[in-house]
């Protein structure tokens, strides 16, 4: 019988009982969300805990404090996080799994600048470790307005609450991360005055999902990208996040965001490091990020006066979408009749290194466009001599690889295909390959993977201090420069591909792809 | 759900593979959003009066569905061969989704066509897909056929008449493919939650002591509770042991190296309260005086933890029940993944009960 020889186990050693196991275990844990009634908080954090614990994945003792403005007793939060979970769950609820859940929640109301607040909460987490006669871990989530970050930060650390002995403390903080370069740096700076970077987990929520994760394993786990993954192969990025419904109810944000803010600084930019960055030497949190950091530095941050040249802001006017009658952005509910913030942006950004020197990346996204798609393709450059032209071949087209991220997610190659008859003439077809046809597992909500990768101490799909520094000096000049735009912003009519002012920034012979 | 079907009676698989690639052109040009799902080909053996149950646990499998399961219902004394093949989708769909499909083979054979059945079964597997072979009703001879074409085989050491049966059948499989258990993974939630209570630096100092552990069981579920006991026996390097019959439960010593505790008194208890198959509970103590019990309870496991100073502390891991449907489908999915501590756990499990 083969067996390892036993011996006493030191307590820093690995678990040996973890090997093998999908599920590895997570610390005990409370978790306390700031911003407990608000909209994140009902519709993905609580549900995204409450699939956590129908799988077994919560640590195995749990505990959640919810902070929020209004004066309301432990028992009407517990009916509101019910009433959230059974909305919005991935599975549907069961009530012995809910209950028992639910056991453990408790409520602090105030504000989120009153020290009572950290008061009743240190309180309220001390009872819970008193009870199980243990330290558990915290776990800070604010999920808040981002005005209120470095207070709650500040406030945590005046009550002493930055740190546990003989436990953890982690502070997950929730985008956006400033909305330009100044305000990221006095962000950062104000929470590393209290916390110390591991402790830290700026979410992008982009990063918890599965597509996009599936990136790194399309391009290090499989040899045949690799040797074309460079400036001599590849002609061109183009990266799209389009989507086909306009604002909704989300005027008050997004006039204030805009679509550079919103999508381009981070998880668009999150895309191209990933498609870009070199192999890390392992998967670990900072191998990963010190490649992502490495691939925003190369990219050289524009000018004032670069901007018209390499950046396109518009805004979507009345058109038409789904076959009716679409309203402009001026015309939508909450919108200033005046506004000048973009609904679409389109980038063109270089590289600047060793592998993509020369390779212009197209970044675009877009309110009521076309079609929702999120995806990236990369086009080949063309075969040196195509010894079919004399057959009529007009129809070759350089291969292109699109990684599409949703809404169904997989891998298309184009390739040149004979067309059947007498002559070698030669067509593009697709080679297609869609993940949900391949695979059997239902994939977790990106809040799910992500605050138990925040329970436990994985920053690997978080963004770090300087990665969101780096982004911001990629976008800022590109913001200024906006601002102080003379001329009127471009328009596109709902429902259509985007501006044609677009084209302006693409590089001879090429062209957008088709939304 | 909108489904082809094609069947014949007295065919061959020449032409119900020939069928198969009719009824995908037939969906391809039906629903414009089809899609042939490639996961892996599920071969399932079955006898003919059982196939009902066995369709409905097929049926209950969900999410976890197979790409194309090829059914093989043995029917004593019959000669020919009859076969009905249906290809499936969804065909209410919102704008952009996949029609997914769901391709199901029955075939009805005889106990004669048994022994060569992969020659039946080898044209109607998706080439290149792993293929697993499932037969809940014993089928010896068949799943021996079918291991020239199959990579996985699931099964359920509770299905087997003794647990030195159980253990012998899984052994000699693993040593010609790789094998998915229900059995091991029913203790699936139990492995997760023992590891994780072992696992603040406090705990894990007490694995090198442990001194006793029970597992308590269905009455018909001892291969469940073995396979437990030999997963943390070869997890954390014990010795070898017997375990004895007394009294209705299995009981017996294994020896450790630990200067702590020198041997792990090991009772495995039947408890006839339980109703699910499977485990129950288990106690784990620890020579200084620790010990932490995980029972079934509502809303997951009941867990109480008493320490060396006698102090009592009860809680509920948190989980839902999977069911037996569920534990189907996790076979399923296991397929396609390898756990590296389950021969180490068989192989304790066995020289347990030698």
């Amino acid at each position: 019988m083969a067996t390892v020889e036993q011996r006493p186990i030191a307590a820093e050693e690995e678990n040996p009982l973890t090997e093998g196991l999908e599920r590895l275990p997570v610390h005990p844990t409370t978790l306390v969300i700031f911003g407990a009634t608000g909209d994140l908080a009902k519709r993905k954090l609580l549900p995204a805990l409450y699939n956590l614990a129908h799988e077994g994945a919560l640590p195995e003792r749990f505990n959640l404090i919810g902070v929020s403005r209004a004066d309301r007793p432990h028992e009407d939060y517990r009916a509101l996080a019910r009433e959230s979970i059974g909305s919005h769950s991935r599975h549907e609820p069961k009530d012995e799994v809910l209950d028992s859940l639910l056991e453990h929640v408790r409520y602090v109301p105030g504000t989120f600048d009153d020290p009572a607040v950290y008061e009743q909460l240190e309180r309220t987490a001390a009872e819970f470790d008193e009870e199980a006669g243990m330290a558990f871990n915290r776990v800070f989530y604010l999920s808040t307005a981002p005005a209120f970050f470095p207070m709650i930060v500040g406030k945590l650390g005046e009550r002493g609450l930055e740190r546990r002995e003989g436990a953890e403390v982690r502070v997950v903080i929730e985008k956006p991360f400033g909305t330009n370069l100044e305000e990221a740096l006095a962000l950062n700076r104000d929470v590393l005055d209290v916390l110390d970077e591991s402790q830290v987990f700026r979410i992008d929520h982009y990063l918890g999902k599965e597509t996009v994760q599936n990136m790194l394993a399309f391009r290090f786990a499989n040899g045949m990208f690799e040797p074309l993954w460079n400036r001599n192969y590849i002609d061109n990025v183009q990266i799209t996040a389009a989507e086909d419904i306009g604002i909704g109810t989300r005027a008050g944000y997004y006039d204030e965001s805009g679509a550079l803010r919103d999508l381009v600084q981070n998880h668009m930019l999150q895309l191209l490091t990933l498609l870009a960055m070199e192999p890390p030497v392992e998967f670990s949190a900072d191998e990963v990020r010190d490649e992502k950091v490495k691939v925003l530095r190369a990219v050289k941050p524009p000018t004032t006066e670069d901007v018209p040249d390499m950046a396109v802001a518009a805004q979507y006017g009345p058109g038409h979408s789904a076959g009716e009658d679409a309203a402009g952005y001026l015309q939508e509910e909450g919108v200033p009749g005046d506004s000048t913030t973009e609904t679409y942006a389109a980038l063109r950004l270089e590289v600047d290194n060793w592998r993509w020197a020369g390779v212009p990346f197209y970044l675009r996204t877009g309110k009521r466009l076309a079609r929702k798609v999120t995806e990236i393709a990369v086009a080949l450059k063309p075969v040196p001599h195509l010894a079919f032209r004399q057959q009529g071949s007009v129809g070759v087209q350089p291969n292109q690889l699109i990684l599409t991220m949703q809404p169904n997610e997989g891998v298309s190659i184009s390739l040149g295909a004979k067309i059947p008859g007498t002559r070698m003439r030669i067509r593009p077809v697709n080679m297609e390959f869609l993940y949900g046809t391949a695979f059997l597992s239902q994939s977790p909500e990106a809040y799910e993977r992500l605050i138990l990768d925040a329970m436990r101490g994985d920053a690997t799909l978080f963004t770090r201090n300087d990665e969101v520094e780096a982004q911001w000096r990629i976008c800022d000049p590109i913001v200024s420069a906006w601002a102080d735009r003379g001329d009127a912003l471009p328009k596109y009519a709902a429902g259509s591909d985007g501006p044609h002012e677009a084209d302006s920034i693409l590089r001879h012979g090429h062209k957008w792809r088709a939304i | 759900m909108s489904e082809s079907v094609w069947s014949e009676q007295g065919t061959s698989p020449g032409a119900i593979e020939a069928a198969l690639r009719d009824l995908l052109k037939e969906r391809h040009a039906a629903v414009e959003a089809f899609v042939p799902a490639r996961v892996l080909n599920l071969v399932v053996v079955v006898d003919r009066e059982w196939r009902g149950e066995i369709a409905n646990r097929l049926e209950r499998v969900g999410r976890y569905h197979p790409s194309r399961t090829v059914i093989c219902e043995v029917e004593r004394g019959r000669e020919t061969m009859d076969a009905q093949v249906t290809i499936g989708s969804e065909d209410e769909l919102a704008t952009g989704e996949l029609a997914l499909g769901r391709e199901r083979v029955l075939v009805e054979i005889g106990d004669s066509h048994v022994e060569y059945v992969d020659s039946i079964v080898d044209p109607l597997v998706v080439t290149d897909l792993a293929t697993v072979v499932w037969a809940p009703h014993g089928h010896r001879e068949a799943v021996n056929s079918l291991l020239k074409l199959a990579q996985v085989v699931l099964v359920d050491s509770l299905d087997e008449p003794s647990i030195d049966a159980a253990l012998e059948r899984v052994r000699e499989l693993a040593e010609r493919c790789y094998v998915v258990d229900l059995a091991w993974l029913r203790s699936t939630p139990w492995r997760e939650r023992i590891a994780a209570t072992f696992d603040p630096a406090i705990w894990r100092r007490e694995l090198g002591s442990i001194s006793s552990v029970e597992v308590r069981h269905r009455p018909d579920s001892q291969a469940a509770a073995l396979l437990l006991v030999g997963w943390l026996s070869s997890r954390l390097g014990w010795g070898a042991g017997e375990l004895a019959a007394v009294n209705g439960s299995l009981r017996g010593h294994l020896e450790t190296r630990s200067r702590k505790a020198r041997e792990v008194e090991i009772t495995l208890r039947s408890d006839e309260r339980q109703s699910a198959p499977g485990l129950a509970g288990i106690t784990i103590a620890t020579s200084s005086g620790m010990s932490i019990a995980l029972d079934r309870g509502p809303g997951g496991l009941s867990a109480v933890r008493r320490t060396r100073d006698g102090r009592e502390s009860a809680w509920t891991v948190l989980g839902a029940s999977r069911g037996e449907a569920g534990i189907l489908g996790e076979g399923i999915r296991q397929a396609l993944l390898r756990d590296p501590t389950y021969a180490p756990a068989l192989r304790c499990a066995s020289s347990l009960v030698q």
